[in-house]
């Protein structure tokens, strides 16, 4: 009885891992697509927020775009697959991994007049090897109740009179690293260990939380001030599922530090050609698309990203935060101390918060 | 001693070559950590490994007993005494095993944070005013780490350990009562000693969990090893180094598994023992509502809370059951869950039955050293997979193209057969353990009595050892299911395009925006989860009985 129930569950089982095995075949490129083709991107950046953006360029070009997105290890998945790699463009959220994409050896220069004339050579690697497409402002979130002061600067932060009202996500995230970095590169590194320890001691608690959960606890009274992103403040303001989430935006407002002074710190997203690129041709058209006024205008209006092509507009919820006045200081600047960066939060225990 | 009846090539050749594919990510691990780490060594010895090691060491201390204390006290309750509910509660007390930890501490983050219902509610209850008004345990914590990892990871050990106190039959407990034992003295002396290395295995699967884990530590802001890995490789860039980290978790591995070999030393079983159900105890007025509540807690707090919680999510958001990219995702959960339980426990009988019939130590090794992979974080697991078998489809594809001028492109790293090699790596440890368990409960004197009544290898694998294992492969076969259900971090890189499981599904969307957007397919993996853990329970529970 047990051996003939047995053999029934092996023959279904073979049966499945048949039809699993046929469906898993990698399709192979001539079938992929329509007539114009397709174009392949490993995107460090949700899927949810580059949709628009690869709906609106399919519609337009007929190529049809493929997507695998995660937040780590894409680029050591690029270098592993190498010269067979289907990968052709690499899109992320910080200069870091821009620039380690070039370190790792998996990116070639970008030639196109098109995107060299869109975006500012400030944007743009000097070798050619990453192009930025937004970048997004690290803001201060401020409880309109609890703080009256309307100029905030990132070195301030350190000052005692912020003790317990403090909230932030983990020091080790990329977007507190790209902070820590630039402070290292305006201050240097003795002075931003310094600071590291006194915006530690000025925490209500453990970093921890995406910046969105900052708000939050803002709002619930937890801390008065906190770092975040600009464009979270856009997707509580308009979340129609968790509506609760429009009163915690609503409980703060956005302060851009250093605004009297030499800007507030930026980071940018942008993308990388593939060394090995299969679809050369189509990554290229994808990649100019992404600079034109379209494509731009999306991002900002729907992931309340700023442009990086001159004279494209913010999106008019952006506007309403106030004007954004960037920190001049070169990118490549942020991504030479990241490491630095990443070992001063280690080294006073920023993510053990504030009472260790 | 095991019985040696000799194997032959036909066997061994295929289980080496099972051993070598299930080391081969380790084997590029260590490949990765003799490279240049970069001088992250000056740092890491300063400031992170310190910390790191006492925090890692406490979670894995502080898991282990809570698994220890739940797992068995729930597991004699149920299987030695008798109370109102006690049917219901020790099928409901294997269900948290269906969740996958990430989700139950991001909802338990919600609920208990300052800004959470319980603490928003204390405010207003006694009208504090403030954080400083009050104190309330904060589960941004290695305590509530602890807390989160123990009430998902307990069922290991209930399992295991309920079987045990099943299975010892009513003789020997019989015995030592009519020799004037209370319950409290058969516990300790009799019971306890019997099932020690059942908790062992149990509390060793929840410990290497508890390691592996990066979604709840990183929610919790628990700086572990497995933590420092992520670090190490992600922002200050060492790939290196962050295997050299991976490496060294592996050691305290080895120690583990160590002394989980050597409580299991002496015990060998007899086939030919007691089945009858050993006779319980019936507990009475305020005794039974004791146990009651001591099993309705664990399930309460490790499935009905979280449970709910997803419930209460997902009621706003029905249109997403329509979803055509959930009904995929759901399908290719299924197959891929399916695909590598049928792999994971080939692999592993071929490696358990080998080592029997060749006596081989090296074959028991490489068992051992493939169960290894549970222990590693699933995404340098998948970068363990990736490396070799990319450089074995580029090689191939070198042949094609030069001696047919075809390409075959990225033959097995561009497909999902990729995810089910790399799951199978990382759950090795659950099918090896639970097929070592219960291949050692055969007695070596079958083999041999098969043999020489003139049957050969095969015919004792099949007419012998195969019916004898069904139960154990079922349970192998479970678990993997289960966890590859609910496995993130291997699958996410090692996708093909456009390709979702239910479990990359919620991490896409939970990213987004909130993960509240995620809970539906959360509540499909748990309710597909179920299914299977239901079917382990009733393979290690209800037996006794019917027999």
């Amino acid at each position: 009885m047990k051996i003939f129930r047995l053999k029934v569950g092996r023959r279904s089982l073979v049966a499945l891992s048949l039809g699993f095995v046929v469906a898993s075949l990698p399709v192979s490129p001539v079938m992929a697509g329509s007539n114009n083709g397709s174009v392949n991107i490993y995107s460090y950046r949700q899927p949810g927020l580059i949709k628009p953006l690869l709906k609106a360029f399919t519609e337009k070009s007929g190529i049809k775009v493929r997507v695998i997105f995660a937040k780590s290890g894409l680029s050591e998945r690029i270098a592993a697959e190498g010269r067979n790699s289907p990968a052709d463009i690499m899109l992320t959220s910080d200069i870091g991994r821009l620039a380690g994409a070039d370190t790792l050896g998996i990116a070639q220069k970008i030639d196109s007049e098109i995107i060299n004339s869109n975006i500012p050579a400030r944007f743009r690697d000097p070798k050619g090897k990453w192009v930025g497409l937004t970048s997004r402002a690290r803001i201060i979130f401020a409880s309109k109740q609890r703080v009256k002061q309307k100029a905030i600067t990132y070195e301030e932060l350190a000052d005692p009179k912020w003790k317990g009202r403090i909230c932030t996500r983990s020091g080790q995230h990329v977007y507190s690293i790209g902070l820590f970095a630039s402070l290292i590169a305006h201050h240097g590194v003795d002075w931003t260990e310094k600071w590291l320890t006194g915006v530690k001691a000025n925490l209500a608690r453990k970093p921890s939380g995406n910046d969105r959960a900052q708000v939050k606890s803002i709002f619930a009274g937890e801390c008065d001030i906190a770092l975040g992103n600009t464009y979270y403040m856009g997707k509580m303001e308009t979340n129609e599922k968790e509506p609760v989430q429009k009163e915690w935006a609503n409980a703060v407002r956005v302060v851009f530090p250093n605004a009297e002074g030499r800007g507030t710190h930026i980071n940018i997203s942008g993308m990388v050609l593939a060394k090995y690129a299969p679809n050369r041709e189509n990554a290229i058209k994808l990649m100019e698309y992404l600079t034109t006024d379209k494509a731009q205008q999306i991002y900002s209006e729907t992931n309340f990203e700023y442009p990086v092509k001159p004279g494209v507009p913010v999106s008019a919820r952006v506007r309403s935060w106030g004007e954004l006045k960037a920190d001049k200081l070169d990118l490549l600047e942020v991504a030479k101390y990241r490491k630095t960066a990443s070992e001063l939060v280690d080294k006073v225990g920023f993510n053990n918060g504030p009472n260790s | 001693m095991k019985a040696g009846v000799g194997a032959n090539r036909l066997f061994v050749i295929p289980a080496l070559l099972v051993a070598l594919l299930l080391v081969l990510p380790l084997a590029t691990l260590i490949y990765l950590a003799a490279g240049n780490s970069g001088n992250v060594w000056a740092h890491l010895l300063a400031n992170v490994l310190p910390d790191a090691i006492s925090t890692t060491i406490l979670l894995m201390l502080g898991v282990g007993a809570g698994t220890a204390f739940i797992g068995v006290g729930a597991a004699w309750l149920t299987a030695m005494c008798r109370f109102p509910g006690r049917k219901i509660l020790q099928w409901m007390l294997v269900l948290p095993l269906a969740m996958p930890i990430y989700i139950t501490a991001y909802i338990y983050l919600e609920l208990l944070d300052y800004t959470g219902p319980v603490q928003s509610f204390l405010r207003w209850a006694f009208g504090f005013a403030s954080v400083r008004d009050y104190w309330f345990p904060d589960i941004r914590s290695l305590g509530g780490a602890v807390f989160i990892m123990t009430l998902v990871l307990y069922p290991y050990v209930f399992l295991t350990t309920r079987l045990v106190f099943l299975m010892q039959g009513a003789s020997i407990l019989e015995a030592s009562r009519s020799l004037g034992a209370g319950p409290g003295r058969m516990f300790r002396q009799i019971a306890l000693p019997l099932a020690r290395p059942a908790i062992a295995v149990g509390v060793t699967i929840a410990l290497m969990e508890s390691l592996n884990d990066i979604g709840a530590v990183e929610i919790l802001g628990v700086q572990t090893l497995t933590f420092s890995i992520y670090d190490t490789w992600l922002n200050r860039g060492s790939l290196a180094g962050a295997a050299q980290i991976a490496l060294f978790t592996l050691v305290i591995v080895i120690i583990l598994i160590a002394v989980e070999r050597f409580a299991r030393r002496h015990q060998r079983y007899s086939s030919a023992r007691d089945q009858r159900p050993p006779s319980s105890f019936k507990l009475s007025g305020i005794k039974a509502a004791l146990a009651f509540v001591a099993c309705l807690l664990p399930v309460a707090l490790g499935f009905i809370v979280p449970f709910a919680a997803l419930v209460n999510f997902s009621s706003r958001r029905l249109e997403q059951l329509f979803d055509d990219d959930l009904a995929s995702a759901t399908i290719n959960s299924v197959m891929v869950s399916s695909m590598t339980a049928l792999v994971t426990v080939i692999a592993a009988f071929s490696l358990v039955y080998v080592a029997r019939l060749s006596r081989n130590n090296t074959m028991q090794r490489a068992g051992r050293l493939a169960s290894l992979g549970y222990a590693v974080p699933g995404t340098v697991i998948a970068i363990g997979v990736l490396f070799p078998l990319a450089a074995f489809d580029n090689l191939v594809d070198g042949w094609m193209r030069s001696g047919f001028g075809v390409s075959t492109g990225l033959l097995v790293s561009g497909s999902a057969a990729i995810i089910v090699y790399a799951c199978t790596v990382r759950f090795m440890a659950l099918a090896h353990g639970s097929l070592d368990a219960g291949m050692d409960k055969i007695s070596s004197h079958l083999d041999m009595a098969a043999r020489s009544l003139g049957r050969t290898a095969g015919q004792t694998l099949r007419q012998i050892h195969l019916p004898l294992m069904a139960r154990a492969l079922a349970t192998a076969a479970l678990l993997v299911f289960v966890d590859t259900m609910k496995e993130l971090s291997a699958t996410i890189l090692l996708r093909p395009f456009d390709f979702n499981t239910l479990a990359t599904f919620v991490y896409e969307r939970a990213s987004l925006a909130v993960f509240e957007d995620a809970s539906i397919a959360a509540l499909i993996i748990i309710l597909i989860g179920m299914v299977p853990v239901v079917l382990l329970m009733g393979l290690s529970g209800q037996s006794a009985s019917t027999r």
